[in-house]
C-alpha cells in the first residue's frame, strides 16, 4: 500500500496523461502515425531509463545498449510466435520474461566486461553490440522464424496506449525506488569514485553488475514493447546508431535524472519524427548532420546535460 | 599440396588486409598514447583519404605517385583541424566527454560527407590507377597491389620508428604519452606535440584509405566504420601505445578475418574479431607487447 501512496503524484500525473492521450486517440484528433510515435516515445523512455541507470547513475559507459533492446525485442517476438500470443494479458508474462532474458544476458556479459573502465568498457560493449547484430543477421540458421537478415515478420500487434502507460509508470516508480534505496546509493557512490566506494566496503563488482543487469532488463522490456508495436524487426534497427540514440537522450536529459530522461525521450522522438514530417525527403539526411554537432556542442558547454543543471 | 597452396594464398590475402589495418592502427595507437582517447573519427579520416584519392585520380587525372603525397597532406590537415576544433577545447574535460565527442565527430563526418551535394552515400567504384599484374610463385600468387601495400606499410613503420626514436619531436611525443604534466614542466610544447601526433596518424590513415581503395575497389562514406573499429582492436591486441604492437595486431586481425571468411563463413568474420577483442581485454588487457596492466 505504501508503494502506491508514495507514488501518488506519478500515478495521478500519468493518469492525466493517459486520459488526454486516450481522448486524442479515440476521437481521431491525431493521425495514426502520431499515435504510433507517441506510443513509441514511451518505449524510448523505458529503454533510455535503463541506460541512465547504467551510465547516468552508476557511471558505466555503454555503447551496446541497443543490443539488449534487440535481445528483448527478438526474445518477445519469438515467444509470441511460438506460443501464439495475441492478447495483452498473456503478453505481460512474455514481456517480463523477455526483459529477464535481456537482464540475464547483461548480467552474464557484465561479469567479464564490467571489470573494464571508461573507454575500454565502451569498446567492449560496442563489440558485444556488434556480436549481437551478427547473431541477428544469421539468426535464421538457428530458428527459421527469426528471419535473419530478411527481418522478423508477422509479430502480433499488442502494444497499445494502455500497456505502455501502465508499464512505463510501473517501471519509473520501481526505478525511482531502486535509486533511492541502499543499492541506488551504492551505485551513485561508484559513479563518484569507485576506489573510495570499495574502501568503505561497497562490493563494487556486484553493485555494478546489478545496475548493469537492471538497466539491460529495462532495455529488454522496451525492446519487447517495440517489437509488438511495429510488428517487424530488422537487425539494422539494433545497431550502434541506436545505442547512440539512447546515449544522446541520457546526456540531453542529464545524467542521473529520471525526469530529465522522460523529457529528453519525448523531445528526441518528437524532434526526429517531427523533422521527418517537416523536412522534404531529400533533406532528411541533414538530421544526422546536425545531431552529431548537437552532441559535440553539448559536450563542450553542458557535459552534464541540457535539461538538468548538473554540477 | 592443394590445401597448402590455398592456405598460403589466404595468408597473403590476410596480410594484404592486415597491412591496411596496421596503417590505421598506427594512428589509433599514437593518439591513444598521447591523449588517452579512442579517436572514433580516425576511421573516417581513412574514408576521407579514399575519397580524396578517388577525386584526384578521376577528376584531376593526377598520377598515382603524386596521389599519395597530396592525399596524405590533405588528410593530415583534416586530422589537425579535427583536433583543434573538437578535441582541444575538451583537454581538461572527463575522458568520457572526449569519447562522446569523438563519436559525434565520426557521425558528423559520415553524414556530412554523405550528403548528396558532396560524396553521396552510394557505393562508388574506385578507379584502377595502374594495371594489376599477378606474379606466380608456384605455391601462391601475389599481385603488384599487394606488393605496394606491404612496401607502404613497411616504409611507414620504419619512418615512424626513426621519427619517434631518433628525433626531438619523437622524444617529446614519448614524454607526453608518459606524463603530460611533467612533460610540460620540461618545456615541451604539449599542444604542438598532440597536433603532430594527429597529423602523422591522419596521414597514415589517408595512405591506408588509398591502398584500401585500390585493393577493394568500392568506396562509400561508411566504409571507415568497420576497418576503424577493427584497427582499434588491432591496436589493443598489440598493446595500445606501442608502435610495432599496432602493426602485429593489424596483421593478426587481417589474417584471422580472411581465414574465417575462407574456412567458416564471411558472415561470421566481424563476430570473430570482436570475440578476439573480448578475449584480449579479459586475459591480457595490456595486449601482446604491453607491460603495464594498471591502465585499463
Amino acid at each position: 500500500m505504501n508503494f502506491f501512496v508514495e507514488a501518488r503524484t506519478q500515478i495521478l500525473v500519468s493518469l492525466g496523461v493517459y486520459i488526454i492521450l486516450k481522448i486524442l486517440f479515440a476521437f481521431h484528433f491525431v493521425s495514426e502515425y502520431i499515435e504510433q510515435i507517441t506510443i513509441y516515445s514511451f518505449i524510448v523512455i523505458i529503454a533510455s531509463l535503463g541506460l541512465n541507470v547504467i551510465y547516468g547513475y552508476t557511471g558505466q559507459f555503454s555503447l551496446g545498449h541497443a543490443a539488449f533492446y534487440g535481445i528483448g525485442a527478438y526474445a518477445s517476438a519469438y515467444f509470441s510466435r511460438i506460443f501464439g500470443i495475441e492478447h495483452v494479458y498473456s503478453f505481460l508474462p512474455v514481456l517480463l520474461l523477455s526483459g529477464a532474458i535481456a537482464g540475464l544476458t547483461g548480467y552474464l556479459i557484465g561479469i567479464p566486461i564490467l571489470r573494464l573502465r571508461d573507454d575500454f568498457l565502451a569498446i567492449a560493449t560496442l563489440g558485444f553490440g556488434t556480436l549481437v547484430r551478427v547473431f541477428f543477421d544469421n539468426s535464421d540458421r538457428f530458428a527459421e522464424v527469426l528471419g535473419g537478415s530478411r527481418g522478423f515478420v508477422g509479430i502480433p500487434r499488442i502494444t497499445n496506449l494502455e500497456t505502455v502507460c501502465f508499464v512505463t509508470l510501473f517501471l519509473i516508480i520501481i526505478t525511482r525506488n531502486m535509486i533511492s534505496s541502499r543499492y541506488g546509493l551504492f551505485w551513485r557512490c561508484i559513479k563518484e569514485d569507485e576506489t573510495a566506494s570499495m574502501s568503505i566496503g561497497i562490493d563494487t563488482a556486484k553493485m555494478k553488475l546489478m545496475a548493469f543487469a537492471y538497466g539491460c532488463f529495462l532495455a529488454g522490456i522496451g525492446g519487447a514493447l517495440y517489437a509488438h508495436l511495429y510488428t517487424f524487426l530488422h537487425p539494422s534497427n539494433f545497431d550502434v546508431l541506436k545505442s547512440i540514440d539512447f546515449l544522446i537522450i541520457v546526456i540531453l536529459g542529464g545524467m542521473g535524472s529520471i525526469m530529465g530522461t522522460i523529457y529528453a525521450g519525448i523531445i528526441w522522438v518528437g524532434f526526429i519524427e517531427g523533422l521527418r514530417i517537416i523536412l522534404p525527403a531529400a533533406m532528411l539526411d541533414l538530421r544526422w548532420v546536425f545531431i552529431p554537432l548537437l552532441l559535440i556542442a553539448l559536450m563542450m558547454w553542458r557535459p552534464y546535460g541540457l535539461i538538468t543543471k548538473g554540477r | 599440396m592443394e590445401l597448402l597452396s590455398y592456405i598460403l594464398q589466404q595468408l597473403i590475402n590476410g596480410l594484404q588486409l592486415g597491412a591496411v589495418y596496421a596503417l590505421i592502427a598506427l594512428g589509433y595507437t599514437m593518439v591513444y598514447g598521447v591523449l588517452r582517447l579512442i579517436n572514433f573519427a580516425h576511421g573516417d579520416i581513412f574514408m576521407l583519404g579514399a575519397f580524396i584519392a578517388y577525386y584526384l585520380i578521376t577528376r584531376l587525372n593526377i598520377p598515382i605517385y603524386l596521389v599519395f603525397p597530396i592525399t596524405m597532406l590533405l588528410t593530415a590537415l583534416a586530422g589537425y583541424l579535427m583536433e583543434k576544433i573538437a578535441y582541444k577545447p575538451l583537454r581538461n574535460a572527463p575522458r568520457i566527454s572526449l569519447l562522446i565527442t569523438a563519436v559525434g565527430v565520426s557521425l558528423f563526418l559520415e553524414y556530412f560527407l554523405g550528403l548528396n551535394a558532396l560524396f553521396t552515400s552510394n557505393y562508388i567504384g574506385f578507379p584502377r590507377p595502374f594495371r594489376i599484374e599477378t606474379y606466380d610463385c608456384s605455391l601462391f600468387t601475389i599481385t603488384n597491389v599487394q606488393v605496394l601495400i606491404f612496401l607502404v606499410t613497411a616504409a611507414s613503420l620504419i619512418l615512424l620508428y626513426l621519427l619517434i626514436y631518433m628525433t626531438k619531436q619523437g622524444k617529446a611525443m614519448r614524454a607526453v604519452s608518459f606524463d603530460q604534466e611533467v612533460a610540460s614542466l620540461m618545456g615541451i610544447n604539449i599542444d604542438a606535440t598532440i597536433s603532430l601526433t594527429f597529423i602523422i596518424g591522419a596521414a597514415l590513415a589517408g595512405a591506408g584509405g588509398i591502398l584500401y581503395g585500390i585493393a577493394y575497389p568500392q568506396i562509400n562514406v561508411f566504409m571507415g566504420i568497420m576497418p576503424g573499429i577493427k584497427s582499434f582492436i588491432a591496436a589493443v591486441l598489440g598493446g595500445i601505445g606501442i608502435i610495432h604492437g599496432a602493426v602485429l595486431g593489424g596483421i593478426i586481425i587481417g589474417i584471422s578475418e580472411v581465414f574465417v571468411s575462407a574456412f567458416l563463413s564471411s558472415t561470421f568474420r566481424d563476430g570473430v574479431i570482436f570475440f578476439i577483442l573480448l578475449l584480449v581485454l579479459l586475459l591480457k588487457p595490456s595486449g601482446i607487447f604491453g607491460k603495464r596492466i594498471d591502465k585499463v
